[in-house]
This record gives C-alpha cells, sequence and structure tokens, in this order.
C-alpha cells in the first residue's frame, strides 16, 4: 500500500467533483462539488506529508484547508440564500441577467 | 494482503462508491446524505495516514458544520412542498467524456512518476505535534484564518440577512 494508491483515490475524488460542478444545474450541488474537489486535496496533502518525510507541514495545511472549506461554504451558501431571494431560483444556468 | 490493505481498500470502496451517488443521483437531499459517507470515508483515510487529529476535526467541521449548512441550504432555497427535491442536469455525455479523459490523464501520470517514498514513523498521537506547530511555526496563517473566519462569519451575515423594508 503505497503512496500511489491514496494519488489514485484523490484523483477519483477530484473528477467526480469536476463532474458535479459542471453537470448539476443546481448552485448547492456545485457547493458539494467544490467540497469532493477540497477533499481530495487534503487526501493529496496528507499522504505526502506521510510518504514524502515532510513531517507534519501537509496535515497542518489540510487542516487549514478545512477551515478554509467552512467559510467558504458558509459564504457560498448565503450568496445562494440571497439568489433564490432575489431571482426564485438556484438553478445556475437560469441567472443570467448580465447577459444581453 | 494485509490488514492494512483491507481497511484502506474498504474506506475507499465507501469513498468511491458515494461520491458516485453524490454525482449520479437526482434527489439532492440523497445526494446530501451520500456526502456523508463520503466525508466519514475520507476520515477512516486520514486515520490510516496516521492523521488522527485531521480525522477527527474532519467529522466535526465537515460532517458536523458544512453538511448541515449544506442542508440548510437545500431545505432553503426549494419549495418543500415537494417532498422529492430534484436538481437539473446538462451536458452530461460530452461531461462524462472529459471527466473519463481527464481521469486516465491523471491517473496515468501518477503512476509514471517516480515518486519519492520514504515511511516515515509517525508519532503515534499527532495533537501534541499539531499544537506546537501551530503556534510556532504556522503562527501568522493561524492567526490569519481566524481573523478571516471573523469576516466570513459577518459577511456570511450580512449577505444572508433579509432587509427590513
Amino acid at each position: 500500500m503505497g503512496l500511489i494508491h491514496f494519488l489514485t483515490l484523490s484523483a477519483f475524488l477530484f473528477s467526480f467533483g469536476v463532474y458535479a460542478i459542471v453537470t448539476r444545474k443546481n448552485a448547492v450541488m456545485v457547493l458539494m462539488g467544490i467540497e469532493l474537489i477540497l477533499n481530495s486535496a487534503n487526501i493529496n496533502f496528507v499522504a505526502f506529508s506521510k510518504f514524502g518525510n515532510f513531517g507534519l507541514g501537509g496535515q497542518i495545511i489540510a487542516l487549514f484547508v478545512i477551515i478554509l472549506a467552512a467559510a467558504e461554504a458558509a459564504v457560498g451558501l448565503a450568496i445562494v440564500l440571497n439568489i433564490y431571494k432575489t431571482f426564485a431560483e438556484v438553478n445556475v444556468d437560469e441567472i443570467d441577467k448580465l447577459k444581453e | 494482503m494485509t490488514l492494512y490493505d483491507i481497511i484502506f481498500y474498504l474506506f475507499a470502496f465507501i469513498v468511491v462508491l458515494s461520491a458516485g451517488f453524490v454525482v449520479t443521483t437526482r434527489n439532492i437531499v440523497h445526494a446530501a446524505f451520500f456526502l456523508v459517507f463520503t466525508f466519514c470515508g475520507v476520515a477512516g483515510i486520514y486515520v490510516l495516514l496516521a492523521a488522527d487529529f485531521l480525522a477527527i476535526v474532519q467529522i466535526l467541521v465537515y460532517v458536523g458544520g458544512i453538511m448541515i449548512l449544506l442542508l440548510f441550504g437545500v431545505m432553503l432555497t426549494n419549495k418543500i412542498t415537494n417532498v422529492d427535491i430534484k436538481t437539473g442536469t446538462s451536458h452530461l455525455l460530452p461531461a462524462s467524456i472529459a471527466i473519463g479523459i481527464l481521469l486516465g490523464l491523471v491517473v496515468s501520470v501518477m503512476w509514471w512518476t517516480p515518486w519519492r517514498s520514504e515511511i516515515t514513523v509517525n508519532p503515534i498521537t499527532t495533537t501534541k505535534d499539531i499544537g506546537t506547530l501551530l503556534i510556532n511555526d504556522y503562527v501568522l496563517i493561524f492567526e490569519l484564518l481566524g481573523v478571516l473566519l471573523l469576516v466570513a462569519l459577518i459577511g456570511a451575515a450580512s449577505i444572508a440577512r433579509r432587509d427590513k423594508e
């Protein structure tokens, strides 16, 4: 069980996250895809930290990523709520007021 | 195949399967609950990587915090009159092809790269060392993140607040 197995797992998670962002219309589902991508990045950080002999630095960066994910989710959902209040709609492909 | 490998494949299976359900189910509430399984599986992967503190933080913050936030987002932005809350999809086929190509590229590059791999003996518990590092080497980032969380808290509250007309 080496580094490569963990990297492959995180690659799968990353692909699923990108797939969710690209195909889902609901803004909350897009946020879920972002969380998947952040998790895959975290697995990479921790795996490199363990197998690359970097001490605990990777784990601390992963901790910071979790904190940033919490902040991002809070602000993102506030924006989604405000969009819903304004347009009565959360599908990202129908909010195109800026388009001529 | 050691016990470590079996546990890894178990958690990897949970993570990949539930993440697959998250991106394929059309019911948003189901997707949110499958996301809980994904986060718990990732926490198990952290334990396998000798990151026990991180695993607990993952469960506390993701499952306990972010998931509740996402569920509130689902509940507040849909008309709850119908029980199943659907999400539309777009560009399924081109997205699947593109993501398949991306996954194949990334994984093949990973398998061809000669990674430096030195197994280090991590301390049994990492909490004390993480705490020491947080207030020594990473103290600036630590304080900045505190400020950032405060800014995000105030910003989210002021954005989401209903104006009194």
